[in-house]
């Protein structure tokens, strides 16, 4: 059972968690600096010189950024795997990010005709991550009983359609940058700034506040939809203040990192075999844990292999893939049941 | 005590009219059974008692009072609903599903106290399944998960019960275990409402019986009263035998398909 003193003691766990990833990827690269110095730079600690600047400037925004960026889209992915009731829902499979990205490359390639600017970006994203949770829920049917089938499949096929589409208009308004928009496809943060990750940050403590108060009805959303509502839960309303609150944090996460996947199908799964399935817990939980994750896959992107840098996105892929293939496994009778 | 009212309940999906003008009363301390041949509105009622849909006509009463003037979780703290069959995609432990039937007597941020704890556990043991309070539900039979979501629902605390096809997948010895708990819970002063189509084993739980049938309830009163031949052949279709157990309670012995009636179930 649930109590305060679990859930702080958990919590605090993964924020030490979380705290030891940043402090990792602070001292891991091409320049050596100190685990000291890193924790005196981390612990709000005056600094000059190399290490300070290595520290300040390149290494913690970057990890800032994938800290955010992780978080976003582990809380989605807690947040639909409720909402559809499958453990294997995912903003990367559902196509939801593929939907944002499309979007946000539309806006940059066509939008500087009409004056808009890069800071368009994220809001373009999160309206795409909307219309694709809208278009999902159409290919529904009228009552909203997605088969797990269906939504699976309907992801494949989206994210096959927004990649070729996103080469597509970038080819054709001469982004001549190939290697960005390859890059980006599979998801990378090497383009970290600091106001990006304010703007993340912003649209992760949205999300949040709308999910935490819901985590709850979340818990209930696990028996179906009709007990939920037996039991006190107002779920349209809980659903459509999800699903706005998951496609923001998608938006904003695949605007400043593109495509990257699976951070939301591992972490979660990881936390629930944790500290078990429950929302109140799990939501906040996947947060830091998300972030924590993302923070090391980052750090080993851009260390394996020496001086040259792997997209993230790639590693969590060469990770999630087979992971998602022992999930599905593991859950085909409950998840497909005969 | 509470009760619940349906006074001229009538729903229609699409052109089809599934209820017409139903009246129906679930009074404190008593079993009500609700039986019907399939796709005839038994789900569909208990949806429209706890306001998951309005009808289309009539009105339903809870203590007197409006389902529409009542929040979603007065309803939840006064009807507690049983479903044919529930899925659950994450690894929850019996406890906490029973904990879940507390949601609506915390606020959305409230933890469970150690009273609810010792409440999940009693219903735990009251439906037989003390044994499998740590286990995680993805783990159980479809019959154990069932058992897990009654207790649920006895841990809900409402003074009122819909149970919806609650035994279809249980063996007769648990079949037998939650007929008496339910029974139990009525004679604590609840008002149950048991829909079934198995008339053999509920009948005999149950202080009033009632036959929906094309839309109406076709005949109500005692199990003594309802359970005739004729009653049974509007209701389903069928030609029944009434045989007595030794304790003078009717067994429904189904001996064919009738012909007064017989344009067959209607698909679901």
């Amino acid at each position: 059972m649930l109590t305060r003193g679990r859930l702080v003691a958990v919590l605090g766990a993964l924020t030490a968690l979380l705290f030891a990833a940043l402090l990792l990827s602070m001292v891991v690269g091409p320049s050596s600096v100190t685990l000291g110095e890193a924790l005196r730079l981390l612990l709000g600690g005056e600094g000059e010189g190399a290490a300070a600047d290595i520290v300040l400037r390149v290494r913690l925004p970057r990890a800032l950024l994938a800290a955010l960026v992780g978080a976003c889209l582990a809380v989605a992915g807690v947040l639909f795997q409720a909402l559809l009731r499958n453990p294997l829902a995912d903003p990367f499979i559902l196509g939801v990010s593929g939907g944002a990205a499309l979007s946000g490359i539309a806006v940059l390639t066509l939008g500087s005709a009409l004056g808009l600017g890069y800071a368009a970006v994220p809001p373009a994203s999160s309206v795409g991550a909307i219309l694709t949770v809208g278009l999902l829920l159409a290919v529904a049917g009228p009552r909203g009983r997605l088969s797990p089938t269906t939504l699976l499949l309907t992801g494949v096929v989206f994210n096959a359609f927004a990649s070729a589409a996103i080469v597509f208009l970038a080819s054709s308004a001469g982004l001549a940058d190939g290697a960005r928009i390859f890059l980006w496809l599979i998801g990378n943060l090497s383009d970290a700034r600091v106001d990006v990750a304010g703007w993340v940050a912003v649209f992760l403590v949205g999300g949040l506040a709308c999910a935490i108060p819901l985590a709850r009805s979340l818990d209930l959303l696990a028996l179906g939809e009709d007990p939920a509502a037996q039991l006190g839960v107002d779920v349209e309303r809980a659903k459509r203040l999800l699903l706005v609150a998951t496609s923001l944090m998608v938006g904003a996460a695949v605007s400043v990192s593109g495509l990257i996947g699976f951070v939301g199908l591992i972490t979660p799964h990881l936390l629930r075999l944790r500290i078990g399935p429950d929302h109140r817990l799990l939501v906040p939980a996947s947060a830091l844990a998300g972030a924590a994750f993302l923070v090391l896959c980052d750090t080993a992107a851009r260390s394996l292999l020496g001086g040259r840098e792997i997209p993230v996105g790639a590693v969590t892929a060469l990770a999630g893939g087979p992971f998602f293939l022992v999930l599905l496994r593991r859950h085909h009778r409950s998840v497909f049941p005969t | 005590m509470s009760r619940l009212a349906l006074e001229g309940v009538s729903f229609s999906r699409g052109a089809r009219a599934v209820l017409r003008g139903v009246d129906l009363r679930v009074e404190p301390g008593e079993v009500l059974v609700l039986a019907g041949r399939n796709g005839v509105g038994k789900t569909t009622l208990v949806r429209l008692a706890t306001r998951l849909i309005p009808p289309s006509e009539g009105r339903i009463l809870l203590d007197g009072r409006p389902l529409p003037q009542l929040r979603r979780r007065e309803i939840a703290r006064a009807i507690a609903v049983v479903p044919q069959e529930t899925r659950i995609p994450f690894p929850f432990s019996v406890t906490e599903v029973a904990l879940m039937g507390r949601a609506p007597h915390l606020g959305p941020l409230g933890f469970e106290s150690r009273a609810d704890a010792e409440r999940a556990a009693r219903a735990l043991e009251q439906v037989g399944i003390a044994e499998l309070a740590d286990r995680s539900v993805l783990d159980l039979s479809g019959g154990e998960q069932q058992l897990a979501v009654i207790a649920r629902a006895i841990c809900q605390d409402a003074p009122i019960l819909l149970l919806d096809e609650p035994t279809a997948h249980l063996d007769v010895g648990r079949r037998i275990a939650v007929l008496d708990r339910v029974r139990a819970l009525a004679e604590e002063g609840r008002a149950v409402l048991v829909v079934s189509h198995d008339l053999g084993l509920t009948a005999r739980y149950a202080d009033r019986v009632a036959l929906l049938a094309d839309g109406r309830v076709a005949a109500q009163g005692s199990p003594d009263e309802v359970l005739r031949p004729e009653p049974l052949r509007q209701a389903f279709g069928v030609e029944a035998e009434i045989l007595r157990t030794s304790e003078g309670a009717p067994v429904v012995v189904p001996l064919g398909r009738g012909v007064a009636n017989s344009q067959g179930p209607s698909p679901e």
